[in-house]
């Protein structure tokens, strides 16, 4: 018999831990994957795990330092995603993924994409961009966007997102006074700036998707 | 394009529905949860739980039932009602939900907001606003379910919250709660004018007209409890009456 899945729901005290892990056991268990969730702050558990998630609420520099709070975690997380384990971020937790956020000042992300997180211009639009909003498919055959039928729509909550990013790390957009990053992949970690956990069928759609993912790591 | 929210409301007593039709398919039409489902199968995009429950002891029921529906439904959760301070909002986020919305312990000690926005961010904080009108383009804000006059201008407190760091008001105008005579939209257009944040509106819904006249007043979010309990309307009802006048709403997501 072969071992579930661990499913590392990273755990730094911000976001909503509870909704993320139900999502990806709903998901497991909707596609037929025998999987374990956990919600941890644990290294070696992060260590160990199949799949490591990074959700994310609030400030980008809050949730930085949220990470280097427990002693070891944050190397955790970067030794797994260099060995090749398949990571998502949720929200605050795929901006971490640029190269710097611009919120309450510069903080450094991980570096795995390029580009920063900046507050939106949107003149005439209200903020935080709250809501359902379509997602344009950049890379409709990628593995992580299968399954979702027409005109899919994911939960958005942000007042900052990614710009600068090169566009092949691009794989959705949506439109909100302009194109925003809505999922970013490169290698074997990616990220949806909306909710997945939230987004009903289309978000346990991409978060089955996240878990069956056997990325190609470039050289 | 972003889309508009449909958002039935249920109104939650010691962890029960008070107003509820009896859908055929539901098996207990008290039990918020099954109330829940149907509305996330009926194409709602979000669901607020409104907790009027009076007593303190029972106050754990909420929890309980936000919990059991976040197992269940994949949809963002706000859970308003008795929300006191920042440990209320930690228990309810970790049962599952996804704002907290408050109104009177806002009010009466208005750091609660920058605290609450800085400890779980702005996006689940929202702030109730309960506004009666006292004159010509002119309303105060109410507390305690609407029976205490606070005093407080009720579009300057809009302004107050959103530089406070509240990541949405939902305002509810108390003159036309239950009167099914549609949203105040004097009101709804003095606030979005005020505020950049998103308004939800609240309170009078009768017709599915009212939905359409609310967002052309510049909400985001069409709250209503009633007409959606009784069966009045469906929530896809709504939808083709809002897509007819123009306005963008969400399709209906396939099944997974």
């Amino acid at each position: 018999m072969t071992q579930p899945l661990t499913i590392a729901v990273i755990d730094y005290e911000g976001g909503n831990l509870a909704s993320c892990a139900r999502a990806c056991a709903r998901a497991a268990e909707l596609a037929g994957i025998a999987a374990s969730v956990v919600i941890t702050n644990v290294a070696s558990e992060v260590r160990a795990a199949d799949r490591i998630v990074l959700p994310g609420q609030g400030a980008f520099a809050d949730c930085a330092q949220g990470l280097e709070a427990t002693p070891g975690l944050k190397d955790a997380i970067m030794d797994s995603v260099a060995a090749g384990t398949p990571f998502l971020g949720i929200c605050v937790g795929m901006q971490l993924m640029a190269e710097r956020g611009l919120e309450h000042g510069v903080t450094p992300g991980f570096g795995w994409i390029g580009g920063e997180i900046a507050p939106m211009d949107v003149p005439g639009l209200r903020l935080p961009q709250m809501g359902w909003n379509e997602l344009d498919l950049h890379q409709p055959e990628h593995p992580l966007l299968q399954g979702l039928g027409d005109a899919p729509h994911g939960y958005f909550v942000h007042s900052y997102a990614l710009r600068d990013t090169p566009a092949d790390t691009l794989v959705a957009t949506t439109d909100y006074g302009g194109s925003v990053p809505a999922i970013v992949c490169k290698d074997n970690v990616a990220g949806t700036q909306f909710h997945v956990e939230k987004s009903q069928t289309v978000g346990l759609k991409i978060l089955a998707n996240f878990l069956r993912w056997e990325p190609r790591v470039s050289p | 394009m972003l889309k508009l929210r449909v958002i039935p409301c249920l109104d939650v007593k010691n962890g029960r529905v008070v107003k509820g039709v009896n859908f055929v398919s539901l098996r207990d039409a008290g039990d918020p949860v099954e109330q829940a489902a149907v509305y996330d199968a009926a194409g709602a995009d979000e669901l607020t739980f409104l907790d009027i429950t009076a007593s303190h002891e029972n106050r754990d029921t909420i929890f309980d039932v936000v919990s059991r529906t976040a197992e269940k439904i994949f949809l963002p959760l706000t859970v308003g009602g008795g929300v006191r301070s920042t440990g209320d909002m930690r228990r309810l986020l970790l049962a599952g939900a996804d704002k907290c919305a408050m109104n009177s312990a806002a009010v009466a000690r208005p750091d609660l907001v920058n605290e609450a926005a800085r400890k779980f961010g702005s996006q689940c904080v929202v702030v109730a606003v309960d506004a009666r009108q006292t004159g010509p383009g002119k309303w105060e804000v109410f507390t305690q379910g609407g029976r205490a006059a606070t005093g407080r201008d009720a579009i300057d407190w809009c302004r107050e919250v959103a530089e406070r760091g509240a990541g949405e008001i939902l305002l509810t105008s108390m003159d036309r709660d239950g009167t099914r005579s549609g949203f105040d939209l004097d009101l709804l257009r003095a606030a979005t004018g005020a505020v950049r944040l998103p308004i939800v509106a609240s309170g009078g819904v009768g017709a599915l007209e009212h939905f359409v006249d609310g967002a052309q007043a510049g909400a985001t979010g069409l709250l209503a409890a009633s007409v959606f309990h009784f069966g009045q309307f469906t929530v896809a009802q709504v939808k083709t009456a809002l897509a007819d006048a123009g306005l963008p709403v969400r399709p209906s997501p396939p099944p997974f």
